[in-house]
């Protein structure tokens, strides 16, 4: 018989409304439905969420750590993005 | 439930270690000594790898081993609230091996494989749960003192240098916080009862002193591995820190108790502020590691029962899945 | 019977049947097939736990003897007992123990959800509570029934075999005695006949998508419910009670 292991799911939790999902953990689970059950069976044991999302590990798309330069450090020298790259004149408020 | 004393016997090193170049290690080395935390993808030393596998799968089959000592009086717990909280325990551990099987997956081994190696025996676990459960005692003891040693050493886990393992490790240790609570509360309510409660609780201490105390690891002094493990950051104290920590706690706890320790050495020293204790017997740790203890065979014979057993489940499972997301793609 | 009678005598009925299960389920922990069905499993045992608990309160308060749900529980005898047949069979493999769940979660859902309705409100709070559990539970173990029916051929032959074997201690649920007619009268309890057409058709609408055949009419067990057990209870009690027992009176 061929040996096969359950897939790899990710789990992401919304812990109450207002609130994104959040990264929790993995589970292993051979369907979607199964994957949902065992989410919700080993990581909200204590009422950590109100919605979960499972999705196959092997669906993810990520970046790659040898590019974390080419991809994120450009965005370091854009100052101008953040509010406080401005001087606030005395006198005026609620800018 | 954890052993530090597993980190032991590094294998012998991988031909890809020499091809490691010394500006990536010493890159390596500065990330972590500017405590940043290594993530999954992220280049490491082989050897790093091979230590976090090692040391996370068996950390994760403790805590799925050391769910049958425990599991072993949950038909008999005396009350339905004592059943309900180790029943609740039990599931928790059997959590915790899940998340660190988790992390473990993420250097790139699969679960399959590190059960693969418990069942063969080629993967230890905490020598601990090869000690038998005797009496309802014992579930209090297991919690006051293995947990208790347990948390000593999961603690630091949670600020350990890589990602994955640190964050299970949270985890771990905000759900176990009542673990040690609650063997306590079976200690004090023995301890408050019969004369027969008040020996049982005795003998459990009796029993699982020493080792608890060995849970610790070897002494500093042979533990060779340990030097590498602290400068990753993939350990922060040392097994004989950890232990006089552990011992410094726990003492008066049984004093509170009104239960002698069996340590006709014990002793608090004025000067350190730390008690001293007698000569550990590492004759009979070593051979419980080496598979003669009371329970080593039955252990993994249990455990290896379950997974052929649910083989077919599995199976079944998997069938389901393909047939039916075949389904919904047609 | 007296109404007083008829509400206590129900109530240690649900307890009973909560105990008795998840006795049975707390047996096989540490050997589930996956990680994830221990966890899963554990929390189903633990809803059955805790509903036996809430159960037991509720009988000692109107019983008014000083009897906890520790008593309730820890000292009495099998005979006293007054839960489904189905409920105290051995647990065998994982599908019998899915099929067991199914075929009981069925009935019991529909039972909790009438009694949701029912004229006594305390009973009806725990229903509420409960069934809300329960609700989760069936769709889980109908979920795996229908892998293991619809998984392989080995799965599928195994998971038919429990069910058959399973069926005979089906009827038992639907027959009312003088209790669940008194219930019924007193309190505006389930009506038997109503729920068992109901877990007909949702049984069979289960066993369908699972591929599995519904067993025909056949000769039904029963005694559960007037405590006359099989041999398999006189074991679960023996060991569940065995500290109580050897040590009378101790706290723990």
């Amino acid at each position: 018989m061929t040996h096969k292991e359950w897939p790899l799911y990710e789990v992401f939790i919304r812990s109450k409304a207002g609130l994104s999902h959040r990264h929790a953990g993995s589970i292993h689970a051979a369907d979607d439905q199964m994957a949902l059950d065992a989410a919700r069976d080993t990581y909200t044991r204590r009422s950590e969420g109100i919605s979960l999302w499972v999705v196959r590990s092997s669906e993810i798309v990520a970046s790659d750590p040898a590019e974390t330069s080419a991809f994120f450090e450009p965005a370091e020298d854009k100052i101008y993005r953040h509010p406080t790259f401005y001087e606030i004149p005395d006198g005026v408020e609620n800018l | 439930m954890y052993t530090q004393g597993l980190d032991q016997k590094e294998q012998s090193s991988d031909k890809r270690d020499a091809l490691e170049s010394a500006a990536d290690l010493e890159a390596f080395q500065k990330r972590i000594d500017a405590e940043q935390k290594i993530e999954a993808k992220d280049w490491m030393p082989a050897a790093y790898r091979r230590t976090l596998v090692r040391q996370i799968s068996q950390h994760a089959h403790s805590e799925i081993i050391g769910m049958q000592p425990e599991g072993n009086w949950l038909t008999r717990a005396p009350t339905l609230k004592r059943k309900a909280i180790l029943l609740a325990k039990v599931q928790d551990e059997a959590g915790h091996g899940l998340y660190l099987y988790g992390a473990g997956e993420t250097l790139g081994t699969s679960r399959d494989e590190m059960i693969a190696d418990l069942l063969s025996g080629k993967a230890k676990y905490s020598s601990i749960f090869n000690y038998p459960t005797l009496t309802w005692a014992d579930m209090g003891a297991i919690g006051w003192l293995v947990d208790g040693a347990a948390i000593m050493n999961q603690i630091p886990l949670c600020r350990c240098s890589y990602g994955p393992y640190a964050r299970a490790m949270v985890r771990i240790c905000k759900e176990e916080s009542f673990h040690q609570r609650q063997g306590f509360d079976i200690m004090r309510e023995l301890c408050r009862g019969t004369d027969e409660q008040k020996a049982m609780a005795q003998d459990a201490l009796n029993r699982w002193w020493w080792p608890s105390i060995m849970m610790f690891g070897p002494s500093d002094k042979d533990s060779k591995h340990s030097a590498q493990s602290m400068a990753w950051k993939i350990k922060r104290f040392s097994n004989d820190e950890l232990r006089q920590k552990f011992i410094d706690v726990t003492v008066p706890q049984a004093d509170f108790l009104g239960l002698r320790v069996p340590d006709d050495d014990l002793a608090f020293d004025d000067e350190t502020g730390h008690y001293r204790f007698g000569a550990i017997d590492w004759s009979e740790l070593n051979d419980v590691i080496a598979g003669n203890g009371p329970c080593n065979k039955q252990r993994i014979a249990k455990r290896r029962k379950a997974h052929d057993d649910g083989a077919w489940v599995r199976e079944a499972a998997i069938a389901y899945g393909e047939k039916h997301a075949t389904k919904a793609a047609a | 019977m007296t109404k007083d009678e008829t509400l206590l005598a129900y109530v240690l009925r649900l307890g009973d049947n909560a105990l008795i299960l998840g006795q049975r389920m707390i047996e096989v922990v540490t050997t589930y097939p996956e990680l994830e069905e221990e966890l899963a499993n554990a929390n189903l045992a633990l809803d059955y736990i805790g509903q036996a608990r809430l159960f037991y309160t509720y009988a000692g308060k109107l019983e008014g003897k000083n009897r906890g749900e520790d008593a309730l529980a820890f000292l009495r005898d099998g005979g006293e007992f007054r839960n489904l047949l189905l409920l105290e069979q051995p647990n065998g493999h994982f599908g019998d123990m899915m099929a067991r769940q199914v075929l009981f979660e069925s009935f019991y859902l529909l039972q909790l959800e009438a009694l949701e309705q029912c004229d006594d409100s305390q009973l009806a709070e725990i229903a509420v509570r409960a069934a809300k559990e329960i609700r989760y539970h069936l769709r889980h173990g109908a979920q795996w029934l229908v892998r293991l029916g619809d998984g392989t051929d080995t799965s599928h032959a195994r998971v038919q075999q429990s069910i058959t074997d399973y069926w005979q201690y089906t009827g038992e649920m639907f027959v009312a005695d003088n209790v669940d007619q008194a219930f019924a009268e007193f309190f505006a309890g389930p009506d038997l006949e109503a729920i068992h057409q109901q877990w007909q058709v949702n049984v069979a609408a289960i066993l369908d998508e699972a591929t599995l055949t519904m067993p025909g009419d056949e000769w039904m067990a029963s005694g559960g419910k007037r405590g006359r057990h099989s041999e398999h209870l006189g074991y679960l009690i023996a060991e569940m009670q065995f500290l109580q027992r050897a040590y009378p009176g101790a706290n723990w």
